[in-house]
């Protein structure tokens, strides 16, 4: 594979005299939002989307560390994961663009195209809007500048080191610690785990309510590292409307539906061409393979399980045909 | 509007499917773990995941089950019913060790008693590396692990994986 220069051209323009908003560059993709919709150029080309949109994927690229693979914000722009660089494209997952040639990339540092998506998300974000959120609990983000959100874009992602809830690990969530029951989960059981842990084993037998944990996430379609064993990561979420981004795999990934249900529509990873669409309901559990893109419908906030083998070489393994691309053949 | 949240158990479950437009069913290796505990004989370890050597185990918990070990953490959430989980101090020995993935203890482990949690609907627990655990459940419940494969771990995929169109 041909690997590009990475890009040093990074700059943020005066905000625009009427809207208030700031311009960005990088590379030679620029960025522009107005009052309901963010346009992004490169050479040869224009893309505009709707404002709420690309707030929310792009605040779950920013999320996610660029995550596994590639994070579609629609079936044109995006960005491709390379672990520390980052390709960031229009068109190139898509079939109308490549087959025409009219489909542009270019490659970054991860560090420094972090760095700007962080900056117009934190510019971007009008107050009382939280892209993290869903629809109905949240203000809107049309119109012009007006005042910031930046505690809401700023979160951060949990990742446990062995087990939410254990001696120095990630804590378990309360109304104390500012994380109460979510509207749509008000029924789901809050007991916790009895432990009863022998003097001299206090800290090495835990256990935690994980239902009860996610019922009280304050975030939607952000899995949240919550038991780790080596390589394989439990990353349950709970979901609500429908996910920000077309995720397209660069890996086998897992749902475990833990309750009430999803939609995915399944698309190929390259080209976008609907594959499958798979109904995932209360102890449903299936493999998203390592070739296609999955958008994700939640009617009513649901609980998922994602899980995801972070081992480094697996795209690498994946491209070389030495592991197939689904997980399991039978 | 007051919303109701839809879990399931081995008792009532309602499983989605796949409706392929061009594709094949048996790539997405779909299946519903409250099924599979419901037709596994108690404390089978079916694997119902696996990304490498990396698999989810659905369990059928059901009375008391046999002594486990293994030489790494793993993790256990109770899907349903009311499980509780013993602990009891062991050390990786030439039984455990080697492999990767649960085994069966032969003999009753002579270790300190570490303690027991009781999981119920959501609850997970640590299994640690260092002790030897078991499973007792009074009413028939569903848990799943997170482990790797072992000998102990059954594939049985076409058994238990949807490979027909959603209608």
């Amino acid at each position: 594979m041909q690997t590009q220069a990475l890009q040093s051209n990074f700059r943020t323009t005066a905000p625009n005299p009427s809207t208030g908003f700031k311009g960005f560059e990088a590379g030679a993709f620029t960025f522009a939002r107005d009052e309901y919709f963010a346009h992004v150029s490169w050479p040869d080309g224009k893309h505009s989307m709707p404002i709420d949109a690309f707030l929310r994927a792009l605040m779950r690229d920013i999320a996610w560390g660029f995550f596994y693979g590639t994070v579609n914000f629609d079936g044109v722009f995006g960005t491709t994961n390379h672990y520390g660089e980052v390709e960031m494209f229009a068109g190139s997952m898509n079939e109308a663009y490549t087959s025409t040639k009219r489909d542009f990339l270019q490659r970054f540092s991860a560090d420094d195209l972090m760095k700007t998506f962080r900056e117009m998300i934190d510019d971007w974000t009008v107050e009382g809007y939280d892209p993290f959120a869903a629809p109905m609990e949240t203000s809107v983000p049309w119109g012009p500048k007006r005042g910031k959100n930046s505690s809401a874009v700023t979160r951060q992602r949990v990742t446990a080191k062995r087990m939410v809830g254990m001696p120095g690990d990630t804590p378990v969530r309360s109304d104390a610690s500012g994380y109460p029951v979510n509207r749509m989960f008000a029924d789901v059981a809050q007991d916790a785990p009895e432990v009863h842990a022998e003097p001299g084993f206090e800290g090495q037998i835990s256990a935690y309510n994980l239902f009860g944990y996610v019922s009280r996430s304050d975030v939607t379609w952000n899995p949240s590292v919550c038991s780790v064993l080596k390589d394989s990561l439990f990353c349950p979420t709970s979901e609500e409307f429908m996910l920000p981004v077309e995720h397209g795999n660069d890996r086998c990934e897992w749902f475990l539906q833990l309750s009430d249900e999803i939609v995915w529509k399944i698309s190929d990873g390259k080209t976008g061409k609907p594959r499958a669409t798979v109904t995932m309901r209360a102890g449903d559990i299936c493999c998203m393979p390592a070739d296609i893109r999955h958008l994700g419908f939640s009617p009513k906030r649901s609980m998922l399980l994602v899980w995801e083998n972070a081992r480094a070489d697996l795209p690498q393994m994946i491209r070389d045909q030495k592991i197939p691309v689904v997980a399991v053949r039978f | 509007m007051t919303h109701t949240t839809q879990f399931g158990s081995i008792a009532a479950f309602q499983s989605g499917g796949i409706q392929p437009i061009d594709d094949d069913p048996k790539n997405y290796v779909f299946s519903n773990v409250f099924a599979v505990a419901g037709k596994s004989a108690p404390y089978e370890r079916i694997a119902v995941g696996k990304n490498l050597e990396y698999v989810i185990e659905a369990v059928r918990a059901e009375g008391i089950s046999p002594w486990y070990a293994a030489p790494h953490d793993e993790f256990a959430l109770a899907m349903d019913g009311d499980v509780t989980v013993e602990f009891v101090k062991h050390v990786v020995n030439a039984e455990i060790g080697g492999t990767a993935g649960a085994k069966l203890l032969t003999t009753e482990p002579q270790g300190k008693k570490m303690g027991w949690v009781r999981l119920r609907r959501g609850h997970m627990a640590l299994l640690p590396v260092g002790a030897a655990y078991r499973f007792n459940a009074q009413t028939i419940s569903c848990l799943v692990i997170q482990t790797i494969a072992g000998p102990l771990t059954v594939e049985r995929w076409a058994l238990i994986c949807h490979t027909q169109a959603l209608s």
